[in-house]
């Protein structure tokens, strides 16, 4: 009963925690899911969407407007990764992991701009009490408007809202269309270069306001809160295709899945936490849960698929 | 329509691999032509469809379209005037998306992708006019994904999908190549529709002589990277697969005349 509670206490924090997770994961469905690139950026431009917007809280920055400068250097990254693939035709994943590596040295000295005690810094700490805040894990279970919920709530459904109405536009559709098909999407007149750049500038944008979002929500930044953030990204995306794939169909519906995903992700670390596991086995448990999800999928259609085969084939015949 | 001057490529230079696929072609076509080709395994046609459609650059020579030079365009600048249909069923549409959303990207080939709505309600009643056409049923699955359509209506999708819009010159690479003989039938008799409806400039690669011969105003066999013949206006009209054969080993001087080309 005691643990049960202690559970139940806990979950508050496990939906603030997801929600901030679902973002992210929504940036890289964009990724994984539409454009057909795994993208290892985002393991650094999440950790510099969290220091910029950490450095100009502390600037004494209105928290809206350091989202939104987080956001925008989110977008940078996700150039420089676009340029180095399409420019200079490095692999996309190298690519990634080449900006991921340069971001960890920029981390380093985006959290130190200003002191004139240290050039480089692998924390930073913003305080709810000293600073202007959106989201504090410390209101998590406030009933009260301040309560980071029901903006975090908000948030991912204007993200929602607008990949829905974006996707749906003619420059949408012809991202879809490379992701889908390329040969297809040069012959009708598409830049797939300039929709894999776009693409990827969309997505690490999420990923750094997540990133900043996190960096509020915990009350700091750190260089490494970015690592192995692509394989929970990759978790929440798959977990919310295994098990809500079956009936959300429709596009906002899928990115709603996301989210969904990144919050049963957290309400699951946090069960397994209070069974009595440490927080520095969590990158283990998580590898495993994904490395399970995209496992089920391909040994379901090479060992499970024959026996469906015979039966479709007579209701053909009877028909 | 269509000017091709003393195109050259060679893959894989100075390598074992090394092959001249085009030795030098050049061909014109005229505003209307529908010129099919033909020629065996390995003779060229498709690659220079290829180097029409901007695949790849050429190593030399020119190409110009609707007097336009497009030698150095890069594909996705070339569709503006091109419309193509591939040999292989999947190539020409995505199957991650729907019937109508795919006819919406080919409705915007080679225009300037905007922050509009990708279809409008106009749009789907023209789209659902065009699919009657092709005579499938597909007018009433506009919000099908296209990956659950058949090779053939995915084929024929993408020959509707091709000529949408309006295009200065129609590529077909042996488009029939990989469907069963009835639904290739349909699918070519679907093909002489829709150029006959708009007189497209048509340059159609096959493997069957006789379709070769049926279909178009003019016919052009490849071989070993060059147009070996090139047979226009009555001489096409009378033509027969013995009489082709006949003057394809006349003018290679092959007289491996050509079992390949018969057993496509």
């Amino acid at each position: 009963m005691d643990f049960l509670l202690s559970f139940l206490n806990s979950l508050p924090g496990a939906v603030g925690q997801g929600l901030i997770w679902g973002v992210m994961a929504i940036g890289v469905y964009i990724t994984y899911r539409i454009l057909d690139v795994a993208d290892l950026t985002v393991d650094g431009s999440l950790a510099t969407g969290g220091a910029v917007c950490a450095l100009l809280v502390t600037l004494g920055l209105n928290p809206w407007l350091a989202l939104l400068a987080a956001v925008l250097s989110g977008m940078a990254a996700g150039l420089v990764t676009g340029l180095l693939h399409t420019v200079c035709g490095i692999p996309a994943i190298l690519s990634g992991i080449l900006t991921q590596l340069a971001l960890y040295s920029i981390n380093l000295r985006v959290m130190a701009f200003g002191d004139l005690n240290a050039k480089t810094k692998n924390m930073l700490a913003v305080s709810v009490d000293k600073h202007d805040l959106l989201v504090s894990s410390r209101n998590i279970r406030k009933l009260a408007l301040d309560n980071p919920t029901l903006l975090l709530l908000a948030l991912v459904a204007a993200v929602i809202a607008v990949l829905y109405w974006f996707f749906g536009t003619e420059q949408g559709s012809a991202l879809r269309a490379t992701g889908s098909n390329s040969a297809m999407a040069r012959a009708q007149g598409i830049s797939t270069n300039w929709c894999k750049v776009l693409g990827l500038v969309v997505s690490n944008a999420l990923v750094a306001l997540a990133g900043a979002l996190l960096a509020q929500y915990q009350g700091s930044a750190t260089v490494d809160m970015g690592r192995g953030a692509i394989v929970i990204g990759l978790a929440a995306v798959i977990i919310g295709e295994v098990l809500l794939g079956g009936v959300f169909i429709n596009f906002a519906l899928k990115l709603l899945a996301c989210a969904i995903g990144a919050v049963i992700y957290y309400a699951v670390i946090t069960l397994v936490l209070r069974l009595g596991l440490e927080t520095t086995d969590l990158k283990l448990l998580t590898a495993l849960v994904v490395a399970a999800f995209l496992t089920i999928p391909y040994w379901k259609g090479k060992y499970f698929s024959k026996p469906v085969k015979p039966a479709k084939k007579e209701e053909n015949t009877h028909a | 329509m269509l000017d091709i001057k003393n195109i050259r490529k060679t893959f894989n230079p100075g390598t074992v691999n090394e092959k001249t696929a085009l030795a030098g072609v050049s061909l014109t076509l005229n505003d209307g032509d529908f010129v099919t080709v033909i020629g065996g395994n390995g003779a060229g046609k498709s690659t220079l469809l290829n180097a029409v459609a901007g695949v790849w650059p050429v190593d030399e020579g020119s190409i110009s379209i609707g007097g336009v030079d497009v030698t150095r365009l890069p594909e996705h600048k070339r569709a503006k005037y091109i419309g193509r249909v591939f040999q292989d069923p999947m190539m020409g549409t995505a199957a991650t998306m729907q019937i109508e959303e795919n006819m919406a990207l080919a409705a915007r080939r080679g225009q300037s992708r905007t922050l509009r709505p990708g279809i409008t309600r106009d749009d789907r009643d023209h789209y659902r006019e065009m699919l009657k056409i092709l005579d499938l049923g597909l007018e009433d699955r506009l919000t099908s994904k296209v990956g659950l359509l058949s090779g053939g209506q995915r084929q024929a999708l993408t020959l509707l999908m091709a000529a949408l819009r309006k295009p200065d010159l129609l590529l077909l690479d042996e488009h029939t190549a990989a469907l069963d003989p009835k639904t290739a039938a349909k699918v070519l008799d679907a093909t002489e529709r829709i150029v006959q409806k708009d007189h497209l400039t048509t340059l159609m690669i096959t493997h069957n002589m006789k379709d070769a011969i049926v279909h178009g105003n003019r016919l052009i066999m490849m071989y070993e990277g060059r147009v070996a013949l090139d047979i226009a206006g009555e001489d096409k009209k009378k033509l027969t697969v013995e009489d082709l054969l006949a003057r394809f080993g006349q003018a290679t001087g092959s007289d491996e005349a050509d079992d390949k080309l018969l057993l496509g």
